[in-house]
């Protein structure tokens, strides 16, 4: 059992009964919702935010952020669709494989920013958003790679459906079971947590805490990439503006699932389910005949509402606000 | 057990208490912090809290300056109830405090943070920034501390940050001062300096409670005492009614003679050298051997540039010159993770800033720099890190619901008692304890100190900060006294005396033996 994670329990089971009511909410009008293939299916739609997520865990983690990643999976993206068109010959592994390296690549470019130059993160991926959906620009001179110009491989990996749930869905599993193992039982996991809870004590403690930021930005960096793929793939088209501020949906999941903006509190637990309530509620409102305006409106006061609760959770522990009243003293 | 009970009266002659506390409690998830005590502060006098590490010293602190709610009981000024619902309403009663945990901001100026929330205003409602600085002088000038009102606090030693903390809570105009063990941090001339401090607050009409443990601390500013243990108030009165004896049995609730656990050593080769190590503004021409299963005693005054050196020699700052030497090798510390791969380790001494990560379990904190033994082949194994930190929490009794308990959610001096226990997990060669048992009350430090003999007696080098001078004495086999950066005498055990020490630390050396 992770101790990290019995810490954030109440946050957790808060955050699964917040979902479970909404379940029941929406159920008790429209049963259909709630069939296994219908939640499995929220699930195959929440996929990529998940991954996204978890890389953005780690960045978090460490006190940083990456503004970067909706435009790292653009640019990402939009690469493996042209080559996938140039060469439709070359094998979806061998693409994988590359989205996974170039975002890497571009993820790397944020942490050494980060690192060497000792940059604010805000101020580095900010940029990088910009450059990286401009570089997209630049190599498709603004036109779409549509499906038809997509392999039939390149499209199907994803949707492949594999004892029972599609390929996509098996990634973001497996994304999460990696992800338990390396926050919760790896050293350079825990130096995750301990350089965003108190980064002087770690720099005490033998941690490098630069290059810990450095990893949790490839981290973040490399599932982007692959979720350029991923994405280009679901949706069957790359375009420019793809995956266009969906930075915020994926900060908005970590903040929701508790992981703390301060830095050195979050689980992957929460996480998920950050990720998920946010998949549950954007599926949800569709199905209750929201209007499209409506529905941008609801889910961000949804968002605002857990954060909410999320802090009044926080503070019932006292630290935080007991730090900020010492100091009005 | 010979307590006296808490209701017993020994000042029927006297005035109404300034301040009661009656019947207050506190738990928290886990513990009862505060249970049905009370206290009560005399105008004009200074009442001594005392108790163990976690016996809810600060908690009570907290529950009367507004920072925590009590769950049950009342709080009186001048016999009227009173409720502080925050901070600001604690400050306008008249209470204000030097907590133990001073928070202040490393980017704001001296002047700022002493005024931080009751800035002086202009007739326009602006800040009135001239009277700002010349009221900020004043208080710093009244407790004799030379600090520039304008610098930055991050600019600051740690002995100066926590005047400017004593100067922020006496920028209030209190009737009721609390002072949560405020010499801590200090060596003899700040505490000197603090008790002067204290006399005039005295006769001027305030009423003090001052928590400390240090019990010649305790006789010389105090009149009145009270004991906590385990959350309950087990014993209140006059001082001169009782000796050192009484107190420490109430407070331990079993007799500790404190005697320093100091074997015969048997000391070594030279493991450790340091040779003309200088940096250009903190300190100047360090030279000195250390054997293996030797104590290196370092005293000095407070910014003597004890810590700086050290800093130095674990790798967090670089020396402009010198050079160190490891079993005769050059050791080139460039990092943290060099000198502690090298064997070397560092016992930081503002432990809220480097030593601990409060958000994390206990656990974690104390394996954190020992995850290479306790994990195979780069997997964390939960079972070892827990038998390592068991091992230690028993040894230093450190007081804690379990060991996934968040570090920030312990006493002071138990968090001490956490960093302390993961440096001494690893079982270095050289270790470096910058103040140990600062903050640690005393049946705690004795474990500590038996701790260090018996790390020496495995043929350890220690080199042991501190401001302390019975534990410099009690446990150093020498001592290094600096004084302005510089060496002002190394000193053998035989023959040492208080009187050398301080000579040395403050000037009219007496050169080296
Ligand atoms: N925010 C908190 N959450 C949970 N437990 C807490 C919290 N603050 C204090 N405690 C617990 O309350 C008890 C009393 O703590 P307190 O800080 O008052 O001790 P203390 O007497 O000041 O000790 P010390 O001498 O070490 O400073 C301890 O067991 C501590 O773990
Ligand atoms: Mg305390």
């Amino acid at each position: 059992m992770s101790l990290i994670r019995t810490l954030l329990a109440r946050r957790e089971t808060l955050l699964l009964c917040a979902m479970l009511a909404l379940l029941i909410g929406v159920t008790a009008r429209f049963p259909e919702f709630a069939t296994p293939a219908s939640l499995a299916n929220v699930f195959h739609d929440t996929s990529i935010l998940i991954i996204l997520a978890l890389g953005q865990m780690a960045v978090i983690l460490t006190k940083s952020i990456d503004l970067s990643v909706a435009a790292n999976l653009a640019f990402t993206g939009m690469t493996v669709a042209m080559l996938n068109h140039a060469f439709p010959d070359l094998s979806i592994l061998v693409l994988m494989g590359l989205a996974l390296t170039m975002g890497l690549a571009l993820g790397a470019i944020n942490g050494l920013m980060v690192w060497r130059l000792n940059m604010p993160p805000i101020v580095v991926t900010l940029g990088t958003l910009t450059i990286y959906r401009g570089l997209a620009f630049v190599e498709s001179g603004g036109a779409w790679v549509n499906a038809h110009e997509m392999s039939p491989a390149f499209l199907e990996l994803p949707r492949a459906v594999v004892a029972g749930l599609p390929v996509l869905s098996w990634l973001a599993i497996l994304a999460i079971g990696l992800s338990v193992l390396l926050f919760d039982r790896t050293p350079i996991g825990r130096a995750f947590f301990a350089t965003g809870g108190n980064a002087v004590a770690a720099v005490y403690t033998g941690i490098d805490v630069g290059r810990t930021r450095f990893y949790a930005f490839c981290l973040s960096g490399m599932l982007a990439g692959l979720s350029g793929y991923l994405w280009v793939s679901r949706y069957a088209v790359a375009y420019v503006d793809v995956a266009g501020g969906f930075e915020l949906n994926v900060i908005a999941a970590c903040v929701i699932g508790g992981v703390s903006i301060a830095g050195g509190i979050g689980s992957v637990a929460g996480t998920v389910l950050g990720a998920l309530f946010l998949g549950l509620i954007m599926n949800a409102l569709p199905v209750i005949g929201v209007s499209p305006f409506w529905q941008m409106a609801i889910s961000g006061a949804v968002i605002i509402a857990a954060v909410t609760i999320n802090a009044r959770a926080e503070r019932s522990v006292g630290r935080n606000i007991l730090r900020r009243k010492e100091i009005v003293l | 057990m010979n307590a006296m009970s808490p209701t017993q009266s020994v000042h029927t002659a006297e005035a109404q208490p300034l301040l009661e506390m009656v019947g207050i409690s506190k738990s928290f998830p886990g513990v009862k912090a505060l249970s049905d005590v009370a206290l009560s502060l005399r105008a004009g006098h200074v009442t001594a809290l005392i108790g163990e590490n976690g016996a809810g010293k600060s908690t009570l602190v907290k529950c009367l300056t507004g920072i925590y709610q009590p769950d049950s009981g009342e709080i009186r000024v001048d016999g009227k109830p009173v409720r502080f619902a925050t901070a600001d309403a604690a400050q306008a009663a008249g209470v204000t405090a030097i907590h133990q945990e001073t928070v202040l901001f490393d980017e704001l100026t001296v002047a700022e943070n002493i005024f931080l929330g009751h800035a002086p205003r202009t007739r326009l409602g602006f800040v009135d920034w001239a009277a700002m600085h010349a009221r900020a002088a004043a208080i710093l000038h009244g407790i004799d501390a030379p600090i520039s009102t304008r610098v930055r606090l991050k600019d600051l030693s740690i002995a100066q940050r926590h005047l400017v903390a004593i100067a922020r809570a006496l920028s209030v105009d209190a009737r009721i001062v609390i002072m949560d063990e405020p010499t801590a941090a200090l060596s003899y001339k700040e505490v000197e300096d603090l008790f002067r401090i204290v006399a005039r607050l005295k006769a001027a009409g305030k009423a003090i409670l001052f928590i400390s443990h240090k019990f010649e601390e305790v006789w010389r500013i105090a009149e009145y005492y009270a004991v906590f243990r385990d959350g309950r108030q087990v014993g209140a009165g006059l001082l001169a009614d009782v000796d050192q004896h009484d107190l420490v049995k109430m407070m331990v609730g079993r007799d500790v003679a404190h005697v320093f656990p100091k074997g015969e050593p048997k000391i070594g080769d030279t493991v450790f050298s340091v040779r003309k190590l200088s940096h250009p503004t903190e300190y100047d021409d360090i030279s000195f051997d250390l054997r293996r299963g030797e104590i290196l005693g370092l005293y000095g005054l407070v910014g003597a540039g004890r810590s700086e050196v050290c800093q130095a020699l674990f790798g967090v700052s670089r020396p402009g010159s010198g050079e160190v030497l490891l079993d005769g090798q050059p050791l080139v510390t460039r990092s943290p993770s060099d000198a502690i791969g090298a064997g070397i380790v560092y016992v930081p001494e503002e432990r809220g800033r480097h030593g601990a990560i409060t958000a994390m379990p206990i656990v974690s904190n104390m394996s954190l720099p020992s995850l290479r033994q306790t994990s195979r082949r780069n997997f964390l194994r939960m079972a070892e890190e827990f038998a390592l930190a068991r091992t230690y929490a028993e040894r230093l009794d450190l007081r804690a619901a379990s060991l996934s308990q968040p570090v920030g959610t312990l006493s002071g001096g138990n968090q001490q008692k956490v960093v302390i226990g993961k440096w001494l997990a690893t079982r270095p060669k050289v270790i470096i304890l910058d103040e140990p048992t600062k903050g640690i009350d005393i049946g705690s430090k004795a474990a500590v100190h038996a701790f260090m003999s018996e790390l020496a007696a495995e043929g350890l080098a220690v080199i042991m900060v501190s401001s302390e001078i019975p534990e410099v004495l009690g446990m150093s086999d020498r001592v290094l006294v600096m004084r302005e950066g510089r060496m002002a005498g190394l000193f053998d055990r035989q023959g040492l005396t208080p009187e050398i020490l301080v000579r040395a630390a403050t000037g009219n050396s007496e050169g080296r033996q």
